[in-house]
């Protein structure tokens, strides 16, 4: 079994990443880097592990490196923030659309302007259709969980896809707690060496990212949908496995109460922590019917585990960290409208932007929400359906 | 049972490594810990909060702390104006550095219940010649509230801190400790 260790978020991933036995790390030193990279460059400097660390002047550059060293068969390692994902953008198209099993660290960093370095989802949201596997970690224990079964999920012969594993920045990367880590032998062994399928090799010339006419185009983006869609299943079945080897069973989402809770409330990442707490204290303490539903895989979105999550539920909050300007709902929430259409799911919900720049839902607000849904439960009509956390209660 | 503390300092003076200490130490003893700072400017000298809870079980809440068990407040000048401008926070415990100042601790100790106060500013000259008081406010703390052992606290100090810089921070820990007294009106 392993250890527990005090660490940072950042630390807790350099320190999986570590582990990994990870053949290439790319990044851009400067802001808005994480620790996650400073620590790394350490191991490689201290001789402590056997990794090529490029050290380049751009995201952009520290993506393209990753999908080159990707397509030689490496197993690869990145990690950014806010305005970097933005520079990032185009070449993770790329690195999707190639098939190649980078996985990404995402400190979820606001985006200019007004200039703020805290954390919201909005980097992340603004490339959700980049065609990556997309987790959210909740605490640091599951950063560091969530990195090495990334590895896993992302190499998976039926995959073959970059996986993100988001976490929210300065309240995760920033935050010290108290962290299991696995055994280096322990990791090797539910992590082998990558076994790549198609690789760069002058002795089997072979030709990637090759122009494809509309003929062709369409035919590559319906695979990498199909391989995506496959990538449910090796999350749930890598997820199980780790749960076998630590204790610390992992699946697509984590409902608290769900059993019979009329009003559930829905998020993602560190906040999905302040929920439960409330739901476990309103429960416990006032009887109340409130549970929490935590998302760990944003994409491929889980359908089917979230029909059977909600089954009970009368009202739900989403709850949405970015805004999605003009729309009719944040991200997330229109995620669930549409599972509502396509599975005729009939119950009332309510989608709520919070935490933006750095803002934060707090247990006494989380209590508000939860008290506000079951006022809807019992027939009053919400102040809005949308709108901003701070200001609807 | 979980316990809140929240420390107020300026950027430079050690209050993220103030949290971090008292939750190793913590984590020492078996504990669930977390340690997380708040920045404002990114800036030596502007103010800077850090937060620590302790628990016997895991950690859920991801927020920051607004009603602290108690409040640790590292720098004098900062003391001074919340003193003046009536915005002391509010905590069952104030630990407070009156870097010599007894009068401004016992002003604290008006509008709050229950103040314990240390010249930590003067340790800290009189051990490294300058002020970086964290080590000497966690030894205060402990002292006017026991979550966590001295021996403890000591023990994540020295990892913290290797060789001959640790053994210095070990002394202001305890000297400290032995110097914290609770403010009487």
């Amino acid at each position: 079994m392993g250890r527990r260790i005090g660490l940072m978020g950042d630390e807790a991933v350099a320190y999986a990443v570590k582990q990994c036995d990870v053949g290439l790390v790319s990044a851009y030193p400067i802001t808005p880097q994480t620790i996650m990279v400073e620590r790394i460059s350490e191991y490689v400097a201290n001789g402590e592990i056997d990794t090529e660390f490029v050290c380049v002047e751009s995201e952009h550059s520290a993506l393209s490196v990753c999908v080159g060293a990707s397509l030689s068969g490496l197993r690869v390692f990145t990690a950014t923030a806010s305005q970097g994902l933005a520079l990032m953008h185009e070449v993770l198209y790329a690195a999707s659309g190639l098939r190649c099993p980078i996985v990404m660290a995402v400190a979820n960093r606001a985006l200019s302007a007004p200039l703020n370095i805290h954390c919201d989802h909005s980097d992340m949201m603004g490339s959700r259709d980049c065609g990556w596997v997309q987790v959210f970690a909740e605490n640091v224990q599951e950063a560091y969980d969530w990195v090495i079964q990334a590895f896993k999920i992302a190499e998976h012969p039926d995959v073959q896809l970059p996986t993100v594993v988001n976490l929210d920045g300065f309240t995760l990367t920033h935050c010290m707690e108290d962290v299991e880590v696995l055994e280096d032998e322990d990791v090797k062994k539910f992590l082998p060496p990558r076994k790549p399928i198609y690789w760069v090799d002058p002795k089997q010339p072979m030709t990637f990212g090759a122009w494809a006419m509309p003929n062709y185009y369409y035919k590559f983006k319906l695979q990498q949908q199909e391989a995506i869609m496959r990538s449910l299943r090796v999350v749930k079945e890598v997820g199980e496995e780790f749960g076998k080897l630590t204790g610390r069973r992992y699946d697509t989402l984590y409902g608290y109460g769900l059993e019979d809770a009329e009003v559930a409330v829905l998020s993602m990442g560190s906040t999905s922590g302040t929920i439960r707490y409330t739901a476990r204290r309103l429960r416990e303490s006032d009887g109340l019917k409130v549970g929490a539903l935590k998302l760990w895989l944003f994409r491929p979105f889980p359908e089917e585990d979230l029909v059977s999550a909600l089954e009970k539920v009368k009202v739900l909050i989403v709850l949405d960290r970015a805004l999605s300007p003009g729309a009719v709902f944040g991200p997330l929430g229109s995620d669930i409208a549409s599972l509502m259409v396509k599975h005729g799911l009939d119950f009332k919900l309510l989608n709520y932007t919070y935490g933006l720049g750095g803002d934060e839902v707090t247990p006494e607000m989380a209590e508000k929400l939860f008290k506000l849904g079951l006022k809807v439960a019992e027939g009053a009509k919400p102040p809005s359906l949308t709108g901003y956390v701070r200001e609807v209660v | 049972m979980m316990w809140e503390i929240f420390w107020l300092g300026r950027a430079g003076q050690g209050v993220i490594t103030a949290s971090r200490l008292l939750a190793s130490a913590a984590l020492l003893e078996g504990k669930h810990v977390q340690a997380f700072p708040q920045f404002g400017a990114e800036r030596l000298g502007a103010p800077v909060k850090g937060y620590t809870r302790i628990s016997e079980t895991p950690i859920e809440i991801h927020s920051a702390i607004s009603k602290p068990d108690a409040a640790v407040i590292m720098d004098v000048s900062l003391l001074r104006g919340l003193v003046q401008s009536g915005n002391l926070p509010k905590a069952k415990l104030t630990v407070v550095n009156h870097g010599g100042d007894e009068e401004l601790a016992k002003a604290v100790r008006r509008v709050n219940p229950k103040v314990w106060a240390v010249n930590a500013t003067g340790i800290s000259m009189g051990i490294f010649q300058r002020v970086i008081v964290n080590t000497p406010m966690v030894g205060a703390l402990i002292k006017a509230m026991p979550i966590v052992s001295l021996e403890s606290i000591e023990k994540a100090v020295l990892n913290r801190f290797p060789g001959a810089i640790g053994e210095k921070n070990v002394e202001a820990v305890r000297k400290a400790y032995e110097s914290a007294e609770e403010v009487v009106l």
